[in-house]
């Protein structure tokens, strides 16, 4: 589904990834962990294509075409799709209208019924959502959306205990977790610091990334066991 | 000669303390008469268009009342409803002795060369009365209409909403398609007694060289409302009006929104003022400009003269042109303690992260940006009429494209 190889990116001419190279197959989940300013969201936000972030370096191919230097809507309709962490707030743009926008003409009032989202719906986009109300937001865009490939970065954080749950179970709807896994489709690429949204998923690979690169691939559960019980310092001792 | 004629003699030649001078020799008094036309027989498809793009619709059936004045000529008049009073102004001065005491009670006819023009040659203007109790759920509509080119239209409109009577009125103010220059100057008194309630809709739909001149004092008594939306999206050479609402009964309350956009070579100094003089009373200014090229100067004044009261202005600005200035003042003033008086302006460009956030969704550049924009412009207007909700929505979608 998504493959990204030899990657090389700087903002503002600082390089931030340094030679990153990750395959995720059709039907797969994998987990990316990593310490703040590790180069995680980076690595998203170049896979949507915002201008800011500049490949020097490798290329990034979703479902076999080269989408490197494509355009962000291009990518977005190509089947790629993000949860931002912190999304914009769009002020006089109702909810209502972005929904309309992603879905295309599709139908979309059972999940808005399913998730509880119709009072949202005339409110401004973001604007006045608590943490939780944005990342269901977020995840119902996506839905609606409905990409191959989805990009989610720290969906847990500034979620509370009861809005986590509901985060997680769209999470695993959107990664068709329903099914068996041979017939999976979709594919997703999830970032993480904590590790609390493994409570409410499966994935079925993890890695972690260090300075702009990816030392560490592995399975993600022990992955995060190493990481409460040792922390990311010892994976840099072991990168030296 | 009146004390009143007087004192406008002395400020004929008075500067406005806020916008541009204009010359008013510059315009003409020439003609723009014209005929009585009860069935708007007069008016050809062309300009029938234009006018519904300014909101008036040529029609009495969907209307409370409806006056058309073009030049210094009212074209029609009407009101089709009981407890409802639609007058020429001059009309309305000789059948009520009583009105002339709502004249120049809440703008100064002393305050510029315009208001002072306006008594001086006076053309007409409407006079609009909700009886008392009187519920008005259709519209009253009223268009002042510039037909004839470089004249000097000079209006005084007085609206009388009596204790618990309810009124909305939707004033299209345009010119006739070929028409390019001239000056409308529109004085206006509206009086809105305790438990009454005032919705003014004003949407400005001029020509490229057009100076417009509104003067506008608002008074609201116990427990009445008075509502005011304002749009002007096309394009106009000046406009300068600061409409003042004093809030004189306890639990008065005052809604001033306003939705302008300074098109290239359109200068604006647009803004509103509201003084909360009894307790329980309630504020709120809105203004969201958009510059495409235009100067907007984006005004607002808070005034709390007693304990208890609180409101709220809003001022936020887009520029989207390297050429676009928008300038907001927001004034606060609070004469006791106990007022609650805030606000929130904010001038900028539209954010990248919002273009990428929806590029994001799928839309490309062009689609976020008009998005954006057309988010900015939207008002919800309650009670707008079908056709004229869409011709607004037709220009913000209009004004969103091509960024």
């Amino acid at each position: 589904m998504l493959a990204i190889e030899d990657l090389w990116v700087s903002i503002d001419g600082q390089e931030i990834l340094k030679g990153v190279n990750l395959r995720i197959p059709a039907g797969e989940t994998h987990v990316l962990f990593g310490k703040n300013g590790s180069g995680k969201s980076t690595l998203l936000m170049t896979l949507m294509g915002f201008p800011r972030y500049i490949v020097r370096q490798g290329s990034i191919r979703l479902k076999g075409q080269d989408i490197t230097h494509l355009p962000t809507y291009e990518r977005a309709r190509l089947g790629l799709g993000l949860a931002f962490q912190r999304p914009p707030t769009i002020r006089g743009v109702r909810t209502r209208d972005l929904l309309a926008a992603c879905a295309g003409g599709r139908s979309y009032q059972y999940l808005v019924d399913l998730y509880e989202f119709a009072p949202f719906l005339e409110r401004e986009v973001n604007y006045g959502f608590s943490g939780g109300e944005m990342k269901r937001s977020e995840l119902l865009q996506l839905l609606v959306q409905d990409p191959a490939m989805l990009l989610l970065d720290e969906p847990e954080s500034g979620v509370d205990l009861e809005n986590l749950q509901v985060v997680g179970e769209i999470i695993n709807r959107l990664l068709q977790k329903d099914r068996r896994r041979s017939h999976r489709e979709k594919s997703g690429l999830i970032i993480t610091h904590t590790g609390f949204i493994l409570d409410y998923l499966d994935a079925d690979s993890g890695y972690i990334m260090l300075e702009g690169k990816i030392p560490c691939q592995g399975n993600p559960r022990e992955i995060l066991q190493h990481l409460k019980k040792f922390g990311y310092e010892e994976c840099a001792r072991c990168m030296r | 000669m009146s004390e009143v004629k007087e004192r406008a003699e002395r400020s004929k030649d008075k500067k406005a303390a806020l916008g541009s001078d204009l010359d008013l020799q510059a315009f003409s008094r020439q003609g723009g008469e014209w005929e009585y036309d009860p069935d708007y027989q007069s008016f050809s498809p062309e300009e029938r268009q234009h006018l519904l793009r300014a909101g008036i619709e040529l029609t009495d059936l969907e209307h409370a009342g409806t006056f058309l004045q073009a030049d210094r000529g009212v074209v029609h008049c009407k009101a089709s409803q009981p407890g409802l009073e639609v007058l020429p102004i001059t009309e309305a001065m000789n059948r009520y002795g009583w009105l002339s005491e709502h004249l120049w009670r809440l703008v100064a006819v002393d305050a510029d060369k315009y208001t002072a023009r306006t008594e001086l040659a006076l053309d007409n203007g409407y006079f609009i009365r909700a009886l008392a109790g009187a519920q008005v759920p259709r519209p009253v509509e009223t268009c002042l209409y510039l037909r004839t080119d470089g004249f000097a239209q000079h209006v005084h409109n007085v609206v009388i909403v009596e204790p618990g009577a309810s009124l909305h009125i939707i004033t299209g103010c345009t010119t006739h398609p070929q028409v390019r220059s001239g000056l409308h100057i529109g004085v206006s008194e509206f009086y809105v007694r305790a438990g009454g309630q005032l919705t003014f809709t004003m949407i400005h739909n001029w020509a490229e060289d057009i100076h417009v001149r509104p003067r506008t004092g608002v008074l609201v008594e116990e427990g009445g409302r008075y509502l005011s939306n304002y749009l002007l999206l096309r394009p106009v050479k000046t406009v300068q009006m600061y409409p003042t609402v004093r809030l004189v009964g306890p639990e008065a309350m005052a809604r001033l929104h306003s939705v302008l956009v300074a098109h290239p070579g359109t200068e604006l100094d647009v803004g509103g003022r509201v003084i909360l003089e009894a307790p329980h009373t309630r504020a709120e200014v809105i203004a969201r400009t958009l510059s495409m090229g235009g100067a907007c100067m984006s005004r607002g004044h808070l005034l709390g003269l007693v304990p208890q009261v609180k409101a709220h202005l809003e001022c936020r600005g887009l520029i989207l042109s390297p050429q676009g200035l928008i300038y907001a003042v927001p004034e606060l003033e609070g004469r006791v303690a106990g007022v609650e008086l805030s606000h929130e302006a904010a001038v900028g460009k539209i954010a990248a992260e919002e273009v990428e956030y929806l590029m994001a969704r799928g839309l490309d550049e062009e689609e976020a940006v008009s998005t954006i924009v057309r988010g900015f412009l939207s008002v919800k207007i309650e009670g707008l009429p079908p056709a004229l909700e869409e011709e607004v929505g037709k220009t913000i979608r209009e004004t969103g494209k091509g960024l």
